[in-house]
């Protein structure tokens, strides 16, 4: 078929510093497609996108729209070659309706009437099936509401080729599938679509052709049909990975931390924790899932003895003395003095959990340089234990001395955890420790939790991925604005299951 | 395109002897464009000048030991002001601090110089001045902790706060009603093999060495570190931060005390309001200037004392405006502080970049 290319891009490159984040990428997508960018975190998907859309400027290469060579400079000349892009973090004003929001910087001679615009709104909606109010204000309304809002920005400026960067990320996977079905409507209609992510089964499930990117080079194009996942993990990575979870059975569970009736309020009063309840046990891995913001943080540190509790009690039983610690209004110390091993592994690891700047031996140092009563610090154990780390979990670095800021994501966070673990720890809890991870790292991080579990230890790991909780974890409790809403076997559930009750509201009244 | 043809690259750590020989190439320019400003400004021979500034600093023996005694008190402020700034506490006091250590030195000296026996004066001096110098260090670092009150705005305050208590007892307490207190020199600190400023300066290499230690060395130290690198780390690995705030300023105040205690005692044996003369603000550039490091301070220190008292002299030697010697200090600092830029990143020609890869 000699059919032109809605856009092409031809040996494009752009680089930050030295390094090339792009280097010689060749991509078509014709009208009426969708089209998957997919690459591991840092393979540069957004940033030849960005290139599209005006924000970047490419080094080299060039860029032809239904055949013709362009060049865009701003995201004004993308919006002219009728391009949108739809950002992970939207670009909204918070005060402002959807449809004030939409209109918004778009220069027009014509007066101006929020009503017109208003029906023009109703009328994309209705089109492609959207489910908005034109008149809402945007801080009242939840994250899909807003991508949807974002969505028709984009159309209401007469983009026929829309660019999605990592839409499902926060997506519960009821909308999920919903914009995937407007996404079907608008591929339908002649629209060009471009989405970003790392998600396999959405590239499956969603796209007619997938592109992938490894290490900011264009690796090659195929066909969904003549794809699966073995297929595209291998050309994403670059070898052959397993990605199977072995999760044993629970083994001598014993009541390790039980948590009653927390409640906690943040710095402007409003409830963070409501009522939460649960037990976790030894030789268990407990999943926490939910939409992002929903209490999960503040659950993590009000068990570390970071965030204050107004209510309910943390109790810990020692599995030494056998006895049981109430372990709430405790500072970090305090519970380290009681002898209880809690080793937490915190979402912002270089703003919490690790020092950049200071080198591996120094943040190793962290949780041991108190030992002795001498004024001095003792660098010998630390120092043992980080070249310890860096061999048991080949950890890439130059020596032990280098900053850990210096570091890849996936190295930054093995030394995170190899140090918690070091703690031989009784308790181990686990934020997002996969975040920002290539397929390689998540699974070495996956396999660390799976032998403490093995160990006896209560594992408690909170994650975004309900693919890898349903896999890794023994039981999931959900969690809902702050309250936990059902608590499901993983062996058992189903995605869709745990989806309803991420959504589902139990406080005040809401329906049940 | 056409528009961006260099790059701002930042880049891999230097080895060390080249980040030498960039920092001595900086000095070398810095010379030469020195060399040019004075020749167009004043028709004088830049060499001429540069022998003077030489002179200025080492001239004499009396040149020197000036030399050495004005860098060891300045080295001591900016050893006070150091821990603080690790940890990120903006220490813009130390003028004050040091100058109400002063009085405090001053008030001893003065009221129980007669009555003491000497080495219990000047174990009371040595009290007084460094507990004068915690406390105006504290009562900033204390609302900090217990309210995040802004301690650039608190210590500057204090600084004033300082300067007025000076005034009020120079008004107060000199008889003679001049408001300037006669030196009292027999009350003041050891004088060591002849040489007035000995003392001062063993005293200040101790204490360099003292607060590398401290810094690197102790977990005090560490804390400090930790603090200043990130607030949540600390407090998510259990440290006390109210306690290390307060505890370091502690410090802070108590350094700034012993260097009241050198200069009043030990040095002018009087006081004006005029004492410390700036140098508790020149401290935070030469603490800045040496990465917090005590032993690149002392380097940095001597820098800046040499380029003072080498301009001064040039001042006097060719009758020129004392704003000339600014601008040559100027010009050099500009150098040395714009080359650690060099040092972090490099600049790349878009040609260049392509012939790299």
């Amino acid at each position: 078929m000699a059919e032109t290319a809605a856009i092409e891009l031809k040996n494009i490159s752009k680089y930050f510093g030295g390094k090339a984040a792009n280097k010689n990428v060749n991509l078509s997508i014709n009208t009426g497609e969708i089209l998957s960018i997919l690459g591991e975190n840092g393979s540069g998907k957004t940033t030849l996108m960005n290139m599209i859309a005006g924000i970047y400027f490419p080094d080299e290469g060039q860029i032809f729209i239904d055949g013709k060579e362009v060049v865009i400079r701003s995201p004004r000349d993308a919006f002219k070659y009728k391009i949108g892009m739809i950002h992970q973090h939207f670009k909204l004003v918070d005060v402002f309706s959807a449809t004030e929001n939409i209109i918004l910087g778009i220069e027009n001679k014509e007066k101006f009437d929020l009503k017109a615009a208003a029906n023009r709104v109703k009328e994309i909606s209705e089109r492609y099936g959207f489910d908005v109010d034109p008149m809402k204000k945007i801080h009242e309304m939840s994250v899909s509401e807003k991508q949807t809002v974002e969505i028709i920005k984009v159309l209401y400026r007469g983009a026929d080729i829309l660019i999605l960067d990592e839409p499902t990320a926060v997506l519960t996977p009821q909308e999920t599938q919903k914009l995937f079905s407007v996404l079907r409507k608008m591929k339908d209609d002649g629209k060009s679509i471009i989405i970003i992510t790392h998600k396999l089964h959405e590239v499956l499930s969603l796209s007619d052709r997938v592109a992938v990117l490894r290490k900011g080079e264009y690796v090659g194009t195929v066909r969904t049909a003549e794809a699966d996942e073995a297929i595209l993990t291998e050309m994403m990575v670059g070898k052959k990975v397993s990605l199977n979870i072995e999760r044993s059975e629970p083994k001598n569970c014993e009541e390790r931390l039980i948590i009653k009736n927390l409640n906690c309020v943040d710095r402007e009063g409003v409830k963070i924790l409501n009522n939460v309840s649960f037990t976790a046990h030894s030789g268990e891995i407990l999943g926490i899932a939910g939409i992002a913001g929903s209490g999960q943080r503040e659950l993590l540190e009000a068990i570390a003895g970071l965030q204050k509790v107004n209510e309910g009690e943390i109790l810990y039983n020692n599995p030494k003395t056998g006895e049981c610690d109430n372990l709430r209004d405790k500072t970090p110390m305090q519970i380290r003095d009681l002898g209880v091993r809690l080793s937490f592994v915190p979402e912002d690891r270089l703003g919490m959990g690790l020092v950049g700047n200071m080198d591996i031996i120094d943040n190793m140092m962290l949780r041991s340089y108190r030992k002795g009563h001498s004024m001095f610090l003792e660098r010998k154990g630390p120092r043992d234990l980080a070249e310890k780390i860096i061999k048991d979990l080949e950890v890439v670095t130059p020596d032990a001395k280098t900053p850990v800021r210096r570091l890849s994501g996936g190295n930054i966070q093995k030394i995170l955890v190899g140090r918690e673990i070091a703690a031989a720890p009784t308790v181990l809890m686990a934020a997002y420790p996969v975040r920002g991870l290539d397929i390689g790292a998540s699974y070495t991080i996956y396999n660390l939790l799976n032998k403490q579990k093995e160990k006896g230890v209560a594992v408690i790991f909170v994650g975004e991925d309900l693919d890898v909780l349903i896999e890794l974890c023994d039981r999931i409790i959900v969690i809902g604005s702050g309250s936990i809403t059902g608590t499901v076997d993983a062996r058992t559930a189903t995605k869709e299951e745990i989806g309803l009750l991420m959504t589902k509201s139990t406080a005040h009244g809401g329906e049940a | 395109m056409k528009k961006l043809n260099f790059h701002i690259v930042k880049r891999e750590p230097m080895v060390w002897y080249k980040s030498v020989l960039v920092r001595a190439a900086a000095i070398v320019a810095a010379l030469l464009v020195s060399a040019v400003v004075i020749t167009l400004l004043t028709g004088k021979n830049p060499l001429q000048i540069y022998a003077s500034m030489i002179s200025g600093a080492f001239g004499s023996s009396l040149r020197i030991w000036s030399l050495l005694q004005n860098i060891a008190i300045l080295l001591c402020i900016s050893l006070a002001v150091t821990p603080a700034f690790k940890m990120k506490f903006w220490n813009c006091g130390a003028e004050g601090q040091v100058l109400i250590s002063g009085l405090a030195t001053t008030a001893v000296m003065m009221f129980l110089g007669d009555s003491l026996p000497y080495p219990v004066l000047l174990l009371v001096m040595l009290a007084a001045s460094v507990l004068a110098g915690v406390v105006w260090a504290v009562i900033p670092a204390f609302f900090k902790a217990m309210w995040n009150t802004n301690e650039t705005l608190f210590t500057l305050m204090m600084n004033y706060v300082a300067i007025q208590f000076v005034a009020f007892f120079l008004k107060y307490f000199v008889k003679s009603g001049s408001g300037v207190l006669a030196p009292m020199p027999e009350h003041g600190l050891p004088v060591l093999a002849g040489q007035s400023y000995l003392l001062n300066i063993i005293i200040v290499a101790v204490l360099t060495l003292i607060v590398y230690i401290y810094l690197k060395k102790t977990k005090h130290g560490y804390e400090i570190s930790v603090v200043g690198e990130s607030e949540n780390t600390a407090k998510y690995i259990g440290i006390n931060v109210r306690k290390v705030v307060v505890r370091t300023l502690v410090v802070s105040g108590a350094l700034c005390g012993i260097a009241g205690l050198l200069l009043v005692g030990g040095t002018n044996h009087t006081i004006s309001t005029t004492t410390v003369d700036g140098r508790g603000f020149t401290a935070i550039m030469v603490s800045w200037l040496g990465k917090f490091n005590p032993v690149y301070m002392v380097l940095t220190s001597f820098l800046i004392v040499f380029l003072q008292r080498g301009a001064g002299q040039v001042s006097t030697d060719f009758r020129l405006p004392s704003a000339i010697s600014d601008i040559v200090t100027g010009i050099i600092l500009f150098f040395i502080i714009g080359c650690e830029f060099f040092l972090q990143y490099k600049i790349l020609s878009a040609k260049n970049r392509k012939e790299n890869d």
